[in-house]
């Protein structure tokens, strides 16, 4: 079933990071296997990428799983050095996940399939304001794992997921992003008919998926629409005709905040909209945990598109 | 029915006919128990094990610390203890809040509730102050529910009898399957409203989605707005003097009559097209709905 959440403050930096752990923590019932955020800091000059090098689950396999995964990360580094990347800070979050601030004039996407091409590595994210953690557990151990409580930023989505379509792993985990738009994530809640007709025509464009899950998609053709210089909006309502499924998806930009509901509106999504923030989450349970004075929430339509600037 | 002619059901009485008809109670009260009809007894508007509630007898409850479960078998306590008129504080959302009451009781619900808020009810006047999630009032049997703002989707799925009323806009499939009763909406409803909708009356003041009434048996919908669509075997019928004036009392008395009154209302019927009636003996049509 799935809950996703969402929130963006008009024209001012919070706590999002916290407030996403409450909304998602509210959702744990929809879904206990992982918890992902996508949570948009100030921006800066430098790029901020994260990444992870294994599964949580190959942490308890096997032996000289520390070495391995040192040699992953040291390749990682010969690489990002082959292509000139000027690395300003380097923090190793836990076992298997490191988050990179650096500077780069050249190709992204060159610099990420090199750096995927390590067994095991995964590019998380990479942008100037987007931060995309998600692992397995509840909302409150992914935001004490990665230190999320004290994230301070616009606008961010977030994701717990019951594993339906594919496995309980952090590839399969939501938000998504996708090349080559970077600061581009999705979380979505449904599921999607025609995603591998979908998935091929998205792969003939030269895109890449890093996992079989539905969800995906939406990442990779927001972003590719986004590329093609089409708004979010059109994106969104482009979506309703060309996705089947029941779906209910949230994305963000660097500065944007989008919703779009299928033709059905099978699934579900609150509402509620004041003149500094906005917030959305499956239930309404998520949005009296950060608001729990009497508020006005709302229930979007069938086809409803609706796009929020921060 | 076979051993039944319509002879003898015409010359019996209505305590007979239910028995001969193998049909309960249900069909005659909008009861669902299968209670025997006591032909005693005229009416019977409460369960025998319904507890003797006070109206007068008033208590506050809050709900910030409870989980769901907690706050439901406290109503019920209160309720054993006589007291008629419960206000529940800072329910924030949570669901299934005050499920399955089937006796009297006054219930104020302070703030807005989560998914299948008062399903199942059978007697008790709710007011709602906030917004309900998705199936409020599921399965309703009878009483009242007033929703001050905004409902979910599935309001009012499969209600059986009584008022639901919400005074805002409500979501997609509202009165789904919905089997007697009134549903009111004083705003805007989604897609799929009435869909397989088999008895009872649903009114929205305001616009309708896409296929309103798609597949209904029977039942009336009437619209104040505009209709995006109409669902497979939906179709406009006259609006009578006897719909306008059930609209108007049953607005009125919600304070929803709309200011231009309620001529220009749309009423939605089955055409009857999809299933093919006339294959059935008319009892038989009666049991199918």
């Amino acid at each position: 079933m799935c809950g996703i959440a969402g929130l963006i403050h008009k024209g001012k930096s919070s706590s999002v990071g916290f407030e996403m752990t409450q909304m998602l923590q509210a959702l744990k019932h929809r879904g206990p296997d992982s918890t992902g955020y996508a949570v948009y800091g100030d921006q800066v000059d430098d790029l901020v990428m994260r990444l992870k090098i294994a599964e949580a689950d190959d942490m308890q396999r096997g032996s000289g799983i520390y070495a391995e995964l040192d040699r992953r990360i040291d390749q990682i580094d010969s690489f990002i050095n082959e292509h000139g990347v000027k690395v300003t800070k380097k923090e190793k979050i836990n076992d298997y996940s490191y988050r990179y601030e650096f500077s780069f004039g050249g190709d992204l996407g060159k610099l990420a399939e090199h750096i995927e091409e390590v067994n095991g590595a995964e590019i998380l994210s990479v942008g100037k304001g987007l931060e995309l953690i998600k692992d397995l557990g509840d909302a409150s151990v992914v935001s004490n794992a990665y230190g999320l409580n004290s994230f301070k930023g616009t606008h961010g989505i977030g994701h717990t997921r019951m594993a339906t379509e594919s496995d309980v792993d952090i590839r399969s985990a939501h938000p998504y992003w996708a090349f080559p738009y970077n600061d581009v994530s999705v979380v979505h809640n449904g599921q999607i008919t025609n995603y591998w007709i979908m998935r091929r025509q998205m792969e003939k464009k030269g895109h890449r998926f890093t996992s079989n899950c539905d969800s995906e998609l939406l990442a990779v053709y927001t972003a590719h629409n986004l590329s093609l210089g089409i708004s979010l909006e059109d994106s969104l309502k482009q979506s309703i005709d060309e996705i089947d499924g029941v779906f209910t998806y949230l994305v963000a930009t660097k500065d944007q905040l989008g919703m779009a509901k299928d033709t059905m509106a099978a699934k579900p999504l609150v509402l509620y909209e004041s003149d500094d923030l906005i917030a959305m989450a499956s239930e309404e349970v998520a949005i009296r945990a950060i608001l729990p004075h009497e508020i006005d929430t709302s229930d979007p339509y069938d086809e409803e598109v609706r796009v929020w600037q921060a | 029915m076979a051993s039944v002619t319509e002879n003898e059901l015409k010359s019996m009485t209505q305590e007979e006919r239910v028995k001969a008809l193998g049909m309960t109670s249900e069909q005659l009260t909008g009861r669902s128990m299968f209670m025997e009809f006591d032909p005693g007894e005229t009416e019977r508007f409460e369960y025998p094990w319904a507890p003797k509630v006070d109206f007068n007898k008033r208590t506050e409850l809050d709900a910030v610390d409870m989980t769901s479960t907690e706050v439901n078998s406290k109503i019920r306590e209160l309720m054993s203890e006589g007291y008629g008129t419960i206000v529940l504080k800072n329910p924030r959302g949570k669901h299934s809040l005050a499920v399955g009451i089937l006796s009297k009781l006054n219930l104020i619900i302070e703030g807005s509730t989560g998914y299948f808020g008062v399903g199942l009810i059978d007697g008790p006047n709710v007011r709602i102050n906030g917004r309900v999630g998705w199936s409020c009032g599921e399965n309703m049997m009878s009483g009242t529910v007033l929703i001050e703002k905004n409902a979910g989707s599935t309001f009012g799925a499969a209600i059986r009898g009584g008022d639901l009323v919400c005074k805002g806009s409500v979501g997609s499939r509202t009165g789904i399957d919905m089997k007697g009763g009134t549903i009111i909406v004083g705003g805007d409803t989604g897609a799929l409203s009435g869909f397989m909708m088999q008895r009872g009356r649903m009114i929205v003041c305001g616009n309708a989605g896409k296929n309103l009434g798609d597949s209904m048996y029977d039942g009336t919908i009437y619209i104040g707005g505009e209709i995006k669509s109409f669902g497979v075997d939906a179709v406009e019928a006259e609006l009578t003097q006897l719909d306008k004036d059930w609209l108007n009392r049953k607005l009125k008395q919600y304070g929803l009559v709309p200011s231009k009154g309620v001529d220009h209302f749309t009423k939605v019927v089955a055409g009857k097209q999809l299933w093919n009636y006339d294959n059935l003996e008319p009892t038989e049509k009666k049991l199918i709905l």
